[in-house]
């Protein structure tokens, strides 16, 4: 029974010393604690809360490099397949320009060669003809110096001669 | 003579924790088998209850108290 | 090898310490059953027979006087409210209970460590108690119990105010140290404790919840040490139950809203039926902190008596050779006794949020 009995001196400075712990507790420690632990609670739903934007802000600027790298890169095949045109373009001008100055130049020179040809050969006509002349001129003079060799050749010629 | 009765009647109240409290544990071994993932809530509410049972239990102990002296 | 696999689940050994604390429970009841017993035989004995119900009843019971080591004893001060008037003076006087003091307005001598009156023909005239409170003598002593509860108290205020300090220092920064430790303490008791049962108010009885809890853990523990400046016995002591559990019921009752109220005068049952629950009603408004009390002074108080009740088998058995195993359960109880420190703690903390939440809950079911 007097295990289960309150005495009343010990409840009287239970309740004192409680009051004041929970006084000064509540006052100088809970207050600040609560308050910092709050603190640090919202600054860190703020960080999080700042990270997920600037995540989000990240992935949008993402998005948009890639937009614009897609852009960019799709400029640079369109330019550089115009290139290819204009070059492949060139090339085949120059080719065709290369090959007319080239048929050109040979027909001039075909031309020339023609020319030339003719001319060298009617001067080969000429100095032949009057080689062969001199020849002739040679062969007759020896050859009529004789009579009847004379004879012989009109006979000849006459012979040949088919009226 | 009160002390003897008053041990009897704390007896008594430890057989009633005992199965309560068997009780309790049993079932909580059941849930948490069931269901591993919620082990830490079951032992949780299962501490409360048994807790509680003891608390019954005690007053047993108390009312032992009382006879002493 | 399948063994220690078992062994090192943390839940699986956490269910194994649990049955271990459920199976002794009823082991303690046991033990003041035997107890109940040594009593009985004690009456029929000699003096000197070493006498195990005593000796623990002595070392739960308040004190005016603090043992610390042999002879060596504190007297501590004695404080006395008479119907004539206050009386101060050292227990010293008593010499252990050998002495009568002759005081300035009664003689006082020490019975069952306990101050009564002298009367002129040799009559004692006992202390009022919270049963008795008309006496001539009311007994406000700085006890044993009180010293202890100062040290708790000055040990708290060391703590809090360090970390309240830390914080303070160290804004907004990860705790360190001490502050590291008490602060995942704090949040179990906002986040495991005040916040699901109390709910979205919970921020106002945060500082009650964490004094109420801090307090009772801290001396539950500064019971477990066997020497000073612990071994008082204060959260085993029915006072300081008392006291916590009058003010949850204090707490609860004023900031009981009009469905509370409501629930208690005016529940959904025919009014007839009134009459029969008021007093069922208002019974259970003081039953729920009366089981609080009874709760924390009771598992303490058991605790304290197994663990003395097992060193006194070494005094009982009259052998040395006893001690091993005696020792070996008392370290083993010792062991119990601190997770059972921890979990009263919890209990009366939760069950005092719990009955606040439910007195300051908006809608009505």
């Amino acid at each position: 029974m007097e295990l289960v009995t309150p005495e009343i001196g010990l409840v009287f400075w239970t309740t004192v010393s409680f009051l004041v712990l929970f006084f000064l507790l509540g006052k100088f420690a809970w207050k600040p604690i609560m308050g910092a632990i709050d603190d640090r609670e919202r600054s860190i739903e703020d960080a999080l809360l700042k990270a997920e934007a600037a995540k989000e802000e990240m992935s949008r600027l993402t998005n948009e490099n890639e937009v614009l790298l897609k852009q960019a890169r799709a400029e640079r095949d369109l330019i550089l397949s115009e290139a290819k045109k204009i070059k492949d373009q060139i090339v085949a001008d120059a080719k065709e320009a290369a090959h007319k100055e080239g048929a050109r130049q040979i027909e001039l020179a075909r031309v020339e060669i023609n020319n030339q040809k003719a001319i060298a050969m009617a001067d080969v006509k000429n100095q032949v003809a009057q080689l062969s002349i001199q020849v002739a001129e040679k062969i007759l003079q020896n050859q009529l110096q004789d009579q009847q060799k004379q004879d012989e050749l009109v006979s000849q010629l006459l012979k040949e001669v088919k009226l | 003579m009160i002390g003897s009765i008053a041990a009897l009647g704390a007896g008594l109240a430890v057989i009633g924790a005992g199965i309560g409290i068997g009780q309790v544990g049993g079932k909580a071994m059941e849930g948490i088998s069931r269901q591993p993932e919620a082990a830490s809530k079951i032992q949780t509410a299962m501490i409360i209850a048994a807790a509680l049972i003891e608390g019954a239990a005690l007053f047993g102990v108390v009312v032992s108290f009382l006879g002493l002296r | 090898m399948y063994l220690s696999h078992i062994l090192n689940s943390k839940k699986i050994a956490l269910s194994l310490i649990l049955g271990v604390f459920l199976t002794f429970i009823s082991c303690k009841t046991f033990a003041i059953q035997h107890e109940e017993h040594a009593v009985a035989a004690e009456e029929t004995n000699t003096e000197k027979e070493f006498s195990p119900s005593e000796v623990i009843l002595e070392h739960i019971a308040d004190s005016h006087s603090w043992h610390l080591w042999g002879h060596t004893t504190v007297p501590l001060p004695v404080i006395l409210y008479t119907d004539q008037g206050i009386e101060m003076f050292s227990s010293a006087h008593f010499e252990h209970g050998h002495a009568d003091y002759p005081g300035k307005y009664y003689t006082y001598r020490l019975v069952k460590d306990k101050i009564a009156i002298v009367g002129p023909g040799e009559e004692l005239t006992a202390g009022a108690n919270m049963l008795n409170m008309h006496k001539k003598l009311i007994d406000l002593s700085i006890t044993k119990n009180v010293v202890s509860m100062w040290i708790s108290l000055v040990l708290l205020l060391i703590i809090f105010l360090s970390v309240s300090a830390a914080y303070k220092k160290r804004a907004g920064k990860a705790p360190k140290g001490l502050q590291s430790f008490m602060e995942p303490i704090i949040l179990f008791v906002r986040d495991d404790i005040a916040r699901p049962n109390i709910g979205y108010k919970y921020q106002r009885f945060m500082p009650l919840l964490l004094t109420v809890f801090f307090f009772i853990w801290i001396n539950n523990l500064i019971g477990l040490v066997p020497f000073f400046p612990g071994g008082s016995n204060l959260t085993g002591n029915i006072a300081v139950t008392f006291v916590l559990s009058v003010i949850t019921l204090i707490i609860v009752n004023v900031n009981g809203n009009k469905y509370y109220w409501k629930h208690i005068f005016a529940p959904d049952v025919p009014v007839w039926l009134y009459p029969i629950m008021w007093p069922v009603e208002l019974v259970g408004i003081i039953s729920k902190p009366f089981a609080l009390m009874i709760r924390l002074f009771a598992n303490i108080t058991a605790g304290h008596i197994i663990v003395l009740s097992l060193i006194s088998l070494i005094f009982v058995f009259k052998s040395v050779a006893i001690a091993p195993v005696s020792v070996a359960f008392v370290v083993f109880m010792d062991v119990l006794e601190l997770l059972v420190a921890a979990l009263q703690a919890f209990i009366f903390t939760l069950l005092t949020a719990l009955f606040i939440g439910t007195a300051i809950e908006e809608h009505h079911h």
